[in-house]
């Protein structure tokens, strides 16, 4: 009996086989978009691989974390390299979540029937988010320290609930080592468990629903034609991925992640103090927003209660944009559109003294105009 | 496939199809082995050097512990050596790990031996292997009496012999 033959008798390959073979993807000039997820799905399985690798040589303790990392760092053969993979693809996962979710967001695939894939995409990037901000405290620098103590007290000013969530992020009053063991336990058990639980949801979700065409596709009214999806496209994304893993090993050759100075819970926070730069915008948002309060309400957290509805709101788009059925502009692609500029400007304006903020400003013209002139391109091409 | 590749030339003749087969097979097979190497390389522990201990002192004489039980355990280094008190002038030291699987031997005054827990390992008062599974003999170290003032009691220190 072959091996085959013996697997054929006792799982249901042929079916999986029945279904890869009709299933395609539609081919469009928004195409490229389709290969984001998939992207940050790379990265979240590299993040998995390097991740377990540095649990076995990180030690979560106040006295150990930073000394285990520097001996990672050091030490322990390609342990530069793992750790600097796994800083750097954790910054492009996040990034190219970013990019999925904006991308799906205005080409409205969130559309019925595909509202709780959605609803699971978001909850997967705020889990990437956690990932994010509890990774960051574990190697025990001074950065890390005080973007954690900076944070967490933000969660603090939330009213009513505010006390217990800086109590409970903190595992304590204040950030010590206590919090940096909750922090390994978010980050290396309970997230995990989690998110590979919704991205096996997701990824069924979008396999058995298949792609969305975009509205202005689909107003065309021509059919639309499709690539299979075995092997075709995810010979595609098998490149895309290769490709991928060439750009994080060359960052992490090139760029090595810093480790910085441990953490002194008695040295004041230096210039550099900032969190990873997704946070960036919120971080400026906080910074512009003066002291004081109002009906017992701190100013602090309006903008935090602010951020805190939209999340919720962009969680719910689906369900609240009735146009988007129809494939009508609505006033979520505006609001969505503010929202991007914000989080895009607000950071920009965080790295003000890297970079000129003349130049983001010119950069971002460059590429908007770019991007019109190719759609009034594609227009006039398309017809 | 198209016709041409159902109806393969002689071996001689390299078709396109299998050169690039060829190509790609290998490029993964040197991706996958690029990734395999510093991922077993990292799983290695890296040897870390730990400094030689020659001596350490092991306290007084008459350390209560010493005289009760009869034995202590003490730090050579990263090491641990188990000193015994076999009479008032007999102080002998071991290496306390057993040769057998790796546990910490304890002495037995009423039966003058040298015992392992783990699996009933014995070793007599020179270190020998007596009974049990220990397949050698434990390392002995030399223990020496310094004085240490004038009015307090002799000290122990203990060396690789």
């Amino acid at each position: 009996v072959s091996l085959s033959a013996w697997l054929e008798a006792r799982l249901p390959l042929a079916g999986v086989r029945r279904f890869a073979s009709h299933k395609t993807v539609p081919v469009h000039r928004y195409n490229s978009f389709y290969f984001l997820g998939g992207m940050a799905l790379f990265f979240f399985l590299v993040q998995f691989a390097t991740g377990v690798l540095l649990m076995l040589y990180y030690r979560p303790s106040a006295d150990e974390a930073f000394e285990s990392v520097e001996f990672i760092m050091t030490t322990v053969a390609f342990g530069w390299l793992i750790r600097s993979i796994h800083s750097w693809s954790a910054n492009l996962m996040i990034f190219f979540a970013f990019l999925h979710l904006v991308s799906v967001f205005f080409l409205k695939a969130y559309r019925a029937p595909r509202e709780l894939t959605w609803v699971t995409g978001c909850l997967l990037f705020f889990l990437m988010l956690a990932f994010g901000f509890s990774g960051y405290l574990l190697p025990w620098n001074q950065l890390a320290f005080f973007a954690t103590k900076v944070g967490t007290d933000v969660a603090g000013s939330v009213p009513v609930v505010g006390e217990w969530l800086l109590r409970f992020l903190r595992g304590g009053d204040r950030v010590s080592g206590g919090t940096l063991s909750r922090f390994y336990g978010w980050h290396v058990a309970i997230l995990p468990a989690v998110t590979t639980g919704l991205v096996a949801i997701h990824l069924a979700q979008v396999q058995l629903q298949g792609m969305s065409v975009p509205p202005a596709v689909e107003r065309r009214g021509e059919p639309v034609p499709g690539m299979k999806f075995f092997p075709d496209f995810l010979l595609r994304d098998l490149f895309g991925w290769v490709l991928a893993l060439g750009v994080i090993i060359s960052l992490a050759a090139l760029f090595p992640w810093e480790l910085g100075e441990k953490a002194d819970p008695f040295a004041p926070a230096s210039a550099e103090i900032r969190p990873e730069w997704y946070f960036v915008f919120l971080f400026e948002t906080l910074k512009l927003v003066p002291g004081g309060e109002i009906a017992g309400i701190e100013y602090e957290a309006i903008p935090i209660l602010f951020f805190g509805f939209s999340a919720a709101l962009v969680v719910l788009v689906p369900f609240l944009d009735r146009g988007a059925a129809q494939g009508r502009r609505t006033l979520f692609d505006l609001l969505g559109g503010v929202a991007v500029a914000y989080m895009v400007g607000m950071t920009a304006w965080g790295y003000r003294s890297w970079t000129p903020v003349y130049a983001i400003v010119a950069a971002a013209a460059v590429l908007g105009v770019l991007g019109i002139g190719t759609r009034a391109g594609g227009r006039r091409a398309g017809r | 496939m198209t016709g041409y590749d159902t109806q393969p030339p002689g071996p001689a003749f390299v078709t396109r199809r299998r050169l690039l087969d060829w190509m790609l097979g290998t490029s993964t097979g040197a991706l996958l082995l690029s990734i395999a190497y510093p991922v077993v390389r990292f799983l290695s522990p890296p040897r870390v050097p730990e400094a030689t201990t020659r001596q350490v002192e092991a306290g007084p004489v008459n350390d209560p512990e010493l005289i009760e039980r009869g034995f202590k355990i003490v730090r050579f280094g990263a090491e641990p050596v188990i000193l015994i008190r076999v009479a008032e002038d007999d102080f002998r030291a071991f290496s306390a790990t057993c040769t057998h699987l790796d546990c910490i031997v304890e002495y037995q005054r009423a039966d003058q031996r040298i015992w392992c827990n783990c699996h009933n390992g014995q070793y007599d008062l020179t270190g020998r292997n007596v009974a049990g599974p220990p397949p050698r003999p434990l390392e002995r170290y030399a223990v020496n009496r310094v004085a240490r003032g004038p009015r307090e009691p002799a000290g122990l220190v203990v060396s690789r012999s």
